[in-house]
C-alpha cells in the first residue's frame, strides 16, 4: 500500500450531466502531443469518435418517485488491471510510481484483446492511428512543471463546474480522495470482478435540513423587550422566563 | 461481441490444418507400431503435410487482417509470460515449422532410422518431428482456445470446454479432410480415418452441446446495479451520451436480431454434425473420394458458422453502460 495509486473519485451527487470533462477532455488530448482522438464523419449524418470519459444518464426508481444520475465513466485504472496481462506486446501497462494504466500507441498493434478484457468498456480504438486509446489520467498535465500548480490535474477535474471529480492518491489517507471516499461511502464498480478500480464514486445522498417551529419565530422578541408589543396575558405559554 | 471474420477464418483453417497433420502422425505411428499396415509409398505423408500447411499459412495471413497495425505484428510474442495471444503467436509458426519439416523429409525421402527399439519399430526423423508436430498441435489448441477461454468476464467462453471444443473441432475437421485426401494417396487408410472421423465429429456435437447447455443456463454475474453500484431494484439507462455509434456500441454486439441468431444455431449444428457425419457413413461404404471431400467442405460451412455464433454469443458486461440511445 505504499506505492501511490492516482484516481479520480467522481461524486454522483454533484454531477448535473453537463459534459464539460467529457469535452475537455477530448480538447486537451486532442491538442496534446500524443495526437487527436479521431473522429469519423464528425459533422454528417452517422459521427463517431474516439472519447476516452462518457457520461451516461440512469434513472433509478419508478415514477414520480424517480432519481436522474449522470454517470461520467472512463478507465479506472485498476489495481489489477484485467487489460494488462493480456496485451501480447506489453503495449499495456500499468505504472508502478503512480498506478496509472497506460497504452504505449508505439507498440500496440489493435488486436483489441485489452479491450475484451475491460468489463467496463473503457478502451477505445482509434480508428485512425488504429491503437488502443483510454484516459490516460492527464499523466501529460500532472507531471508538466510549466504548468502552474494549481493546473497540474486532469482536464476533467479543472473543468467540472460541480466540482463532482476529486483527483488524488487512494493510498494516501491523508488526501481529498482518500478523505471523500472514507468519509462519503465511496465504493468501486463491478467489485465482483476483483478488478479493485482505483476510481471510486460517491453515492447520492439527500441533504436534509431539519428546521424547528420555535426556530422561526424568535422568543425573544426585540419589539416586546423594549415595550412595543402588548404583553402576554398571564396564562399563556412563553418559552423564555418572562419577567415583567 | 462482433465476430470477426478474420478470427473466424484464421481459428477454423488452422484448426482443419492441425487436425489433418495429427491424422497423418496417427496413422505413421500406428503403422509403426503395426496397428495398420505400412502405407504405400510417402505421398499420403508428403501432400496432406503441405496441405495442412498451406491452411495453417492461409489462417496466419487472415490473422493479419484483425489487427490495424499488421506491420507490428512481430511485436506480439513479447508477452508470452502473460497473455494467450501472445503464446499462440510462438506456437503457431513452432508448429508450422514442424508440419514444414516433416513434410519435406517425407518428400525428399530424408528419414534415415535414428534407432531402433527392441520390440522392432524403427525410429526415423520423421516420427521425431511428428511426435515433436503433435505435442505442438495439442498445444495450439489450447493457447487458441484460452485466448477466449482465459477471460473471466466473458462468461460463455470461460470454461474449460471452449479449448476443448477447439481441439475436437479441429481435430474432427482434419481427420475428414485426410480420409479425402487417402482415397487418391492412400486408400486402404480410407476406413480407419474416415471412421475416427466419424467418432470425433459425434464427440465435438457432444462437446458443443454441452457448451450450449452450459450457455443456456448462465445467469449473468454483473447487473446494472453492480455497474452504477447503486442498489436500488428499479435502475434503468436513460442515455448513453452520446447518439452517434461508438466503438463500445460497434465491437460487442453481433448486431443481428435474436431469430438470426437462433437460425445460425441451428443451421450450424446441422451442417457441422449431421451431415458430416452422414456424408462420412456413405463415403466409407463408397470409398468415395467426392462424398468424402464434400463431408470436409459442408463442414467447414458449418465451422464457420460454428465459429460465428461462438462470438456472437458471448455477452460483454461492459454492455450494461450501452443500453439507450436517447
Amino acid at each position: 500500500m505504499s506505492q501511490r495509486q492516482l484516481a479520480l473519485v467522481i461524486d454522483l451527487n454533484v454531477c448535473v450531466g453537463c459534459h464539460a470533462c467529457v469535452t475537455s477532455c477530448k480538447e486537451w488530448n486532442s491538442s496534446g502531443a500524443a495526437g487527436p482522438m479521431s473522429d469519423q464523419n464528425p459533422y454528417g449524418a452517422d459521427p463517431s469518435g474516439t472519447f476516452f470519459n462518457r457520461v451516461q444518464t440512469f434513472e433509478v426508481g419508478e415514477f414520480p418517485l424517480t432519481e436522474t444520475v449522470h454517470f461520467p465513466k472512463s478507465c479506472l485504472h485498476c489495481e489489477d488491471p484485467p487489460c494488462v496481462p493480456v496485451c501480447p506486446t506489453g503495449a499495456s501497462y500499468k505504472r508502478a510510481e503512480d498506478g496509472i494504466v497506460l497504452v504505449d500507441y508505439d507498440k500496440c498493434i489493435g488486436c483489441k484483446y485489452c479491450s475484451w478484457a475491460c468489463p467496463y468498456g473503457a478502451r477505445e480504438i482509434d480508428e485512425n492511428l488504429k491503437v488502443m486509446k483510454k484516459c490516460t489520467l492527464c499523466v501529460d498535465r500532472i507531471y508538466d512543471t510549466s504548468m502552474a500548480e494549481a493546473d497540474r490535474k486532469p482536464a476533467c477535474v479543472m473543468a467540472c463546474p460541480t466540482s463532482a471529480r476529486i483527483f488524488g492518491d487512494i493510498h494516501d489517507p491523508q488526501s481529498d480522495a482518500s478523505r471523500a471516499i472514507r468519509e462519503n461511502g465511496g465504493y468501486a464498480l463491478m467489485p465482483e470482478w476483483g478488478t479493485q478500480p482505483a476510481n471510486h464514486y460517491l453515492p447520492r445522498r439527500t441533504t436534509r435540513l431539519r428546521i424547528h417551529e420555535d426556530e422561526l419565530v424568535r422568543s425573544d422578541n426585540p419589539l416586546r423587550v423594549e415595550g412595543h408589543l402588548p404583553r402576554p396575558a398571564d396564562d399563556a405559554s412563553t418559552l423564555e422566563d418572562a419577567s415583567f | 461481441m462482433r465476430p470477426a471474420t478474420s478470427v473466424i477464418l484464421l481459428t477454423t483453417l488452422i484448426g482443419a490444418g492441425q487436425g489433418l497433420f495429427l491424422a497423418l502422425f496417427t496413422v505413421q505411428s500406428h503403422a509403426l507400431v503395426g496397428l495398420l499396415p505400412a502405407v504405400e509409398g510417402r505421398a499420403l505423408y508428403a501432400q496432406g503435410g503441405a496441405i495442412a500447411l498451406l491452411l495453417l499459412a492461409a489462417g496466419l495471413v487472415a490473422s493479419f487482417f484483425h489487427l490495424g497495425r499488421p506491420e507490428r505484428a512481430w511485436r506480439s510474442a513479447a508477452q508470452w509470460r502473460t497473455s494467450w495471444l501472445s503464446r499462440e503467436v510462438i506456437v503457431l509458426p513452432a508448429f508450422m515449422a514442424a508440419v514444414a519439416l516433416y513434410a519435406g523429409v517425407h518428400a525428399l525421402g530424408w528419414t534415415p532410422t535414428l534407432v531402433n527399439l527392441p520390440q522392432g519399430p524403427a525410429i526415423d526423423l520423421s516420427i521425431v518431428i511428428g511426435v515433436a508436430g503433435t505435442l505442438l498441435a495439442f498445444a495450439l489448441f489450447v493457447c487458441t482456445g484460452m485466448v477466449y477461454a482465459c477471460m473471466r468476464f466473458l462468461a460463455e467462453w470461460h470454461t474449460p470446454l471452449t479449448p476443448l471444443n477447439y481441439t475436437l473441432l479441429g481435430g474432427a475437421s482434419g481427420f475428414v479432410l485426410a480420409a479425402a485426401l487417402a482415397t487418391l494417396a492412400a486408400p486402404s487408410l480410407v476406413g480407419f480415418l474416415s471412421g475416427w472421423a466419424i467418432v470425433l465429429t459425434a464427440l465435438a456435437a457432444v462437446g458443443r452441446l454441452a457448451s450450449l447447455w452450459r450457455n443456456a443456463r448462465l445467469k449473468p454475474r454483473s447487473t446494472i446495479q453492480s455497474a452504477i453500484g447503486i442498489k436500488h431494484p428499479t435502475v434503468v439507462q436513460r442515455s448513453m451520451g452520446f447518439m452517434g455509434g461508438s466503438f463500445n456500441t460497434r465491437e460487442f454486439f453481433h448486431g443481428v436480431a435474436a431469430s438470426r441468431l437462433r437460425m445460425v444455431k441451428h443451421v450450424f449444428l446441422v451442417l457441422a454434425f449431421v451431415v458430416p457425419i452422414i456424408l462420412l457413413i456413405a463415403g466409407r461404404n463408397a470409398a468415395s473420394g467426392p462424398l468424402l471431400l464434400g463431408a470436409f467442405v459442408v463442414q467447414y460451412v458449418g465451422l464457420l458458422a460454428e465459429r460465428w455464433f461462438f462470438f456472437a454469443q458471448a455477452n460483454h458486461p461492459q454492455n450494461l453502460y450501452y443500453q439507450a440511445v436517447a
